[in-house]
């Protein structure tokens, strides 16, 4: 990875006595995509507002290219940000919204001409330029916005849930559309979402959050494979957590079967939190299995079968291409890599805290 | 046969609403002075009118009250409300209530009240009382034109003015205000209105030896009708028709915009 472009230290924000973020440390890499991923209220976007100066800190220091710009106004800074609901100006055409940053640095008309047009181009809106952006569709509006705060040449392109207000298939177009441009731009993209598919496809890195506190880092792979605590696995995609208990090293029992893993230093005969992806669980004959259990639900999925294994008093989340009908009595065979140990929380806050990077 | 009636409904509705003002309109071109009888077309109550000394003093002196009321009275509205942008809205529902009591009040209430705060304070009644006057009443109708266009507001503009290199002052004149630009013009359009055709506290905050047209009627009124006061009354009805056409035309053209938004 690069070099640290953006470092947050001991950042602490409140508002009204509610603790938005708590002490939170954060590294952000030149050239790198990443994104901020959480369920709303989770800290996400003041974290970016931080990054962007819309709000200050009540503690602590936003590091940017070795420089304390904390109290720097966000007009002073080298970044800019797309808004999430394009916050375009509505009284002025396309070229004139793109213009307004140029104009602002005093740059020549050619200059600002052959920035619109280039900025056009990149986001595919050529001849766009005397449109009122109210008569465009909320894609083309996103595209405007994105236009308007690359032509200001950011080291940082901050992106606050831009494809929220966005249909899917808009949506899932944007995203390899995004992608292209942060390699096309090279420059890093601070991205905020809630969505864990988007995360998962754009993101050179990802951090999720909760509660103020950053939960896990790491690149996608990591985080879908190998989540640290309850809350990432369940967040990032379907999983089934099952508490267990760690016999010995690469030997866990769940659910009275002893399965082979290849997780160790969890102790012995110590209690944690497995976490096993529903495609993951192979349905087997009955005599296969590490255990046995009964099909309880069935649902159709288009790419599989979504299905409810009962065992031990317990339903298993089961995704498979092979349909096991309702009633059907199954084994349930797990590979050892797939098996995913995580320590058990001790208490709440502990559960919230739990970011051992 | 429904739709038959709904219509007479609404031709009574503003058969009864209107013939007085319809009465005045028409007597003020009867050529006969007697209330009873048409003597023929005249403009001659409107050409009396215009050589009117008295009448084109008070005319200057409503004008001049009616502008400078709305100048500052829309000025201090509209910075109360740009000022309230950051409040909590709790704060500022309560601001608003306060601003509204001399709207709801009745007018004789506001103008006794007027005239012994400024007798208590020792201020001269005249020019000055009654614009002091006028523009402690313009302020809460200069107000309720422009808060709502601060509630609908999409602040992220401004922060995105920011974010593109704006300093405040520049970011505020580029995104704000052009949003409020609508609401300031038909409020202020609101306050000129309100000030042209005021009588109630005008009379109460006057004092004696001024006078604006509509106290002037009232005292011409007292000595026995002239027919030029017709003539002044359906003058100051158009121009007052006129202005509310426009000030509700103002919003109105707004709101089609925002529909197309979404």
């Amino acid at each position: 990875m690069g070099k640290d472009l953006i470092t947050l230290r001991n950042i602490c924000k409140a508002y009204d006595g509610t603790t938005i973020l708590d002490d939170l440390n954060l590294s952000i890499y030149e050239n790198s995509f990443v994104t901020l991923l959480g369920p709303s209220g989770c800290g996400k976007t003041t974290t970016l507002r931080i990054i962007g100066g819309f709000e200050k800190p009540d503690k602590g220091q936003v590091i940017f290219d070795g420089q304390d710009i904390t109290d720097l106004a966000p007009n002073k800074r080298q970044l800019n940000t797309v808004f999430q609901k394009y916050a375009l100006f509505t009284h002025m055409s396309v070229a004139e919204n793109i213009a307004f940053g140029l104009k602002i640095k005093n740059k020549s008309d050619s200059y600002i001409k052959d920035k619109i047009r280039y900025a056009l181009k990149l986001v595919n809106l050529e001849g766009y330029e005397n449109r009122s952006p109210e008569s465009l569709s909320g894609g083309q509006q996103q595209r405007i916005a994105i236009a308007r705060a690359i032509v200001n040449e950011p080291k940082v392109l901050l992106l606050d849930e831009p494809l929220g207000a966005l249909d899917l298939k808009m949506r899932q177009d944007m995203q390899y559309e995004l992608k292209r441009l942060k390699e096309e731009l090279g420059i890093t993209f601070i991205y905020v979402t809630h969505d864990q598919e988007e995360a998962l496809t754009m993101s050179d890195h990802i951090v999720v959050m909760n509660q103020g506190y950053i939960q896990q880092e790491g690149s996608p792979e990591t985080i879908y494979n190998e989540p640290e605590n309850a809350f990432v696995a369940d967040f990032i995609g379907d999983s089934n957590i099952i508490r267990s208990t760690m016999i010995r090293d690469e030997l866990v029992e769940i659910l009275g079967a002893k399965f082979a893993c290849v997780d160790k230093g969890f102790g012995n005969n110590k209690p944690v939190d497995v976490v096993i992806r529903p495609e993951d669980i192979e349905l087997v004959a009955p005599e296969d299995g590490t255990l046995t259990g009964v099909v309880t639900d069935l649902t159709f999925k288009g790419v599989h079968y979504e299905m409810d294994v009962e065992t031990c008093g317990r339903e298993l989340l089961v995704h498979s291409t092979k349909l096991s009908a309702v009633g059907t009595k199954v084994g349930i065979k797990v590979d050892p890599f797939n098996i995913q140990i995580m320590n058990v929380p001790v208490s709440e806050d502990e559960e919230a805290i739990s970011e051992t990077v | 046969m429904k739709n038959f009636l709904k219509k007479l409904y609404l031709t009574l509705l503003l058969i009864f609403m209107y013939a007085p003002i319809i009465t005045l309109i028409v007597l003020s071109f009867n050529a006969s002075k007697s209330r009873a009888k048409w003597g023929g077309f005249t403009l001659d109550w409107y050409i009396n009118l215009l050589s009117d000394e008295a009448v084109a003093g008070a005319l200057i002196n409503t004008l001049t009250i009616a502008i400078l009321a709305t100048i500052f009275s829309t000025i201090i509205g509209t910075f109360t409300c740009i000022a309230m942008i950051g409040l909590n809205s709790k704060l500022r529902s309560f601001i608003m209530g306060v601003t509204n009591i001399p709207m709801i009040n009745a007018d004789i209430v506001t103008g006794i009240s007027l005239m012994l705060l400024f007798r208590f304070l020792h201020i001269g009644t005249g020019f000055t009382t009654i614009l002091l006057a006028h523009i402690t009443f313009n302020i809460p109708f200069v107000m309720l034109s422009i808060m709502p266009r601060i509630k609908n507001m999409n602040f992220y503009v401004y922060e995105a003015a920011l974010d593109l290199g704006a300093s405040p002052v520049y970011a505020f004149t580029k995104t704000i205000l052009p949003d409020l630009v609508p609401g300031i013009v038909s409020g202020a359009l609101m306050a000129f209105t309100m000030s042209l055709d005021d009588f109630i506290i005008t009379y109460f905050t006057k004092g004696s030896g001024f006078e604006t047209l509509s106290t002037l009627i009232y005292n011409e009124v007292k000595r026995g009708i002239q027919p030029e006061i017709y003539a002044l009354s359906a003058i100051i009805f158009v121009v007052v028709l006129t202005l509310l056409m426009i000030v509700y035309r103002v919003p109105s053209s707004k709101t089609k915009e925002k529909t197309n938004e979404k």
